[in-house]
């Protein structure tokens, strides 16, 4: 159940027959209630449903935060395993699209922090069917932030069932000499950089972390301990964003395997701005991750 | 209501020996509520609460040993522990949960409901709260999509005038016709005498066999007063003297003896079989409880999740 997700197809069109195909039983459209639509999808679970609700954008998740995080994370544990909250939460994350200041958030690290909670934040057509899937079949609570700018790109599934567990993340390209770690859109920035870098002469190695809550530590120090320089991207601010977690891990794990102090590119302290322009320096893009390398490592 | 007043009053002995910690809200002259209202479900119907929950869960069948010792924290409380005074869960029971968040409650009430209704079942779904509680917004959201999709939940709201120090009178407008709220949601409502346990058991009798016949959701608003503080922290001197008197005279349990007498249907000896009845079980309660073991501290790490911490996440 959702804001528009039945009659109107979806606010991105993710749900666009839906209504048709499974009927307003299943299909339910919601009031404009963030705080009710995770209650009582909280609820619903609590009384042995599988419910999946939607937050038409994780901007709007705020309304809703309580929810989230003083009932849906929290009720097997408090209830000593009584009682479990078996809820998918999709949402829609990021920004680029000039939609301004309280339309272009990215909250999940925020969400990330939260025992009790699952985080995914794929990149690709084929990792969000895999992690969907697994999300589904998945007892815990768990918030699924697909990017909005990623709703238009294109990508093979295999016709077999797959699925991806969640804590595993993906090497997207393979190489030798600095590891790029990103999530969601910040993947395919990523995979430019490392064009850019293969250019003059250096092999990146980008791993797509797919999944915040759990995140794939043993991938990263890996790659990490064969480059020996690493550089975390992220889109939402750089103060208090997951990367920070991400590096500090790294630095207490592979110190020793560190040419230079762990690189964080994340998006500027500033709100969004409307403007194009703006919008897009606040971002990060592939000529910031060329130049925090050359400033950490001299690459 | 006899027992849980008594589990109420050594409750809050413990609290000052130091037994139990944290924040204890006590359910002291609001039993007439609990017990008149929950005498009437179903085994299968669902209870949610606030965080003033002991009553209910007592109400509801949970044992004084289980509740007792949760409060302590102890390995054999209803939560292991987990879960303290506000937070008390009985699957069994479906006893869904006193909830510390104020208003959150009847968010996650209104969708069990939905999952009553999802199922096609007859379940209702009965959610406590206070009044307070109806100047959130998650009031207002629950409220609306109950009735727009005509959910079987019972809003019940215990009005004893205050919030935590707040006197509704100040805070909520309505505070004096407070079940007409919900005309605005097109809802049936019904206003009650909270400290009557008759008349709280004959108004949901009648409102759960509408609620079970699809009719919609309800709201109540039962009159009642704590006898006590908000919570044990609390001497309540904000509240004048002589509403406290006033109070203090409609004690729901002196209420009904006296018409059990007047009606012939109780003595002062059977009054007195059941207050010696009601001491020995909270003796053992509290001895239950003070000799219990504390959980053991691996069991910190336990329920986070369904499954075991899986990668990233420190075991």
């Amino acid at each position: 159940m959702g804001e528009d997700i039945g009659a109107y197809g979806g606010a991105y069109a993710v749900t666009r027959g839906f209504l048709d195909e499974f009927g307003p039983e299943r299909i339910m459209d919601t009031p404009i209630s963030e705080s009710v639509i995770v209650g009582a999808g909280v609820g619903s679970a609590l009384a042995g449903l599988r419910p999946i609700v939607e937050l038409m954008t994780i901007n709007f998740s705020l309304v809703a935060i309580d929810q989230i995080v003083n009932h849906a994370a929290k009720l097997r544990y408090m209830s000593d395993g009584q009682f479990s909250v078996p809820l998918v939460i999709r949402t829609v994350t990021g920004g680029g699209g000039q939609l301004a200041a309280t339309h272009s958030q990215s909250f999940e690290n925020w969400y990330a922090s939260v025992p009790g909670l699952k985080v995914a934040v794929p990149a690709t057509p084929y990792d969000a069917l895999g992690l969907f899937r697994a999300a589904m079949k998945d007892d815990n609570p768990i918030l699924f932030a697909e990017h909005s700018l990623l709703y238009g790109m294109r990508g093979e599934v295999p016709d077999e069932w797959y699925e991806i567990p969640f804590g595993q993340a993906d090497i997207k390209r393979k190489g030798n000499d600095v590891t790029i770690v990103a999530y969601s859109r910040m993947t395919h920035v990523a995979l430019q950089a490392a064009a850019m870098l293969e250019e003059k002469g250096r092999q990146a190695e980008v791993i797509d972390l797919r999944t915040l809550r759990p995140w794939d530590k043993e991938t990263v120090l890996e790659s990490v301990r064969k480059t020996n320089r690493v550089v975390v991207v992220e889109e939402t601010w750089k103060t208090g964003g997951f990367s920070g977690e991400i590096a500090s891990t790294i630095q207490e794990e592979a110190f020793d395997d560190l040419d230079g102090p762990v690189a964080r590119v994340g998006g500027l302290d500033v709100p969004a701005p409307y403007n194009g322009t703006l919008e897009a320096a606040a971002i990060p893009n592939s000529e910031r991750i060329i130049k925090a390398l050359s400033d950490n490592y001299g690459i | 209501m006899k027992l849980i007043r008594e589990f109420e009053r050594e409750s809050e002995r413990q609290y000052t020996r130091g037994n139990i910690k944290g924040f204890l809200h006590v359910y002291n002259g609001e039993e007439a509520i609990a017990v008149g209202a929950i005498n009437t479900l179903r085994p299968d119907d669902y209870i949610v609460t606030h965080y003033r929950d002991h009553g209910q869960a007592l109400a509801r069948g949970m044992t004084s040993n289980e509740v007792m010792a949760e409060l302590m924290g102890k390995a054999t409380g209803c939560s292991r522990g987990k879960g303290g005074s506000m937070h008390l869960f009985s699957s069994d029971l479906n006893f869904m949960g006193g909830y510390a968040i104020v208003g959150g409650q009847l968010c996650i009430a209104a969708g069990i409901a939905l999952a009553v209704q999802y199922r096609g079942d007859d379940q209702v779904v009965l959610c406590f709260f206070g009044d307070g509680a109806v100047n959130e917004g998650e009031f207002h959201e629950a409220m609306n999509l109950a009735a727009i999709w005509n959910l079987p939940v019972i809003f019940f709201c215990e009005h004893n005038l205050y919030g935590m120090g707040a006197s509704s009178k100040e805070t909520l407008v309505m505070w004096d016709s407070l079940h007409e709220m919900a005309a605005a949601y097109g809802m049936s409502r019904y206003e009650v005498d909270g400290n009557d346990i008759l008349e709280v058991q004959a108004l949901m009798q009648k409102i759960n066999a509408e609620v079970r016949s699809g009719k919609g959701p309800a709201f109540v608003v039962a009159r009642t007063y704590r006898l006590r503080g908000h919570s044990v922290a609390d001497p309540a001197d904000y509240r004048p003297e002589d509403e406290v008197d006033y109070w203090a005279g409609q004690d729901p349990i002196p209420r009904f003896r006296g018409w059990l007498t007047d009606e012939g249907i109780a003595t002062v000896e059977d009054f007195e079989e059941i207050d010696a009845s009601v001491e020995e079980e909270i003796v053992v309660a509290a001895e239950f409880g003070e000799s219990s073991p504390w959980p053991e501290s691996a069991s910190l790490y336990d329920d986070v999740y369904t499954d075991r911490p899986t990668e990233g996440i420190p075991a």
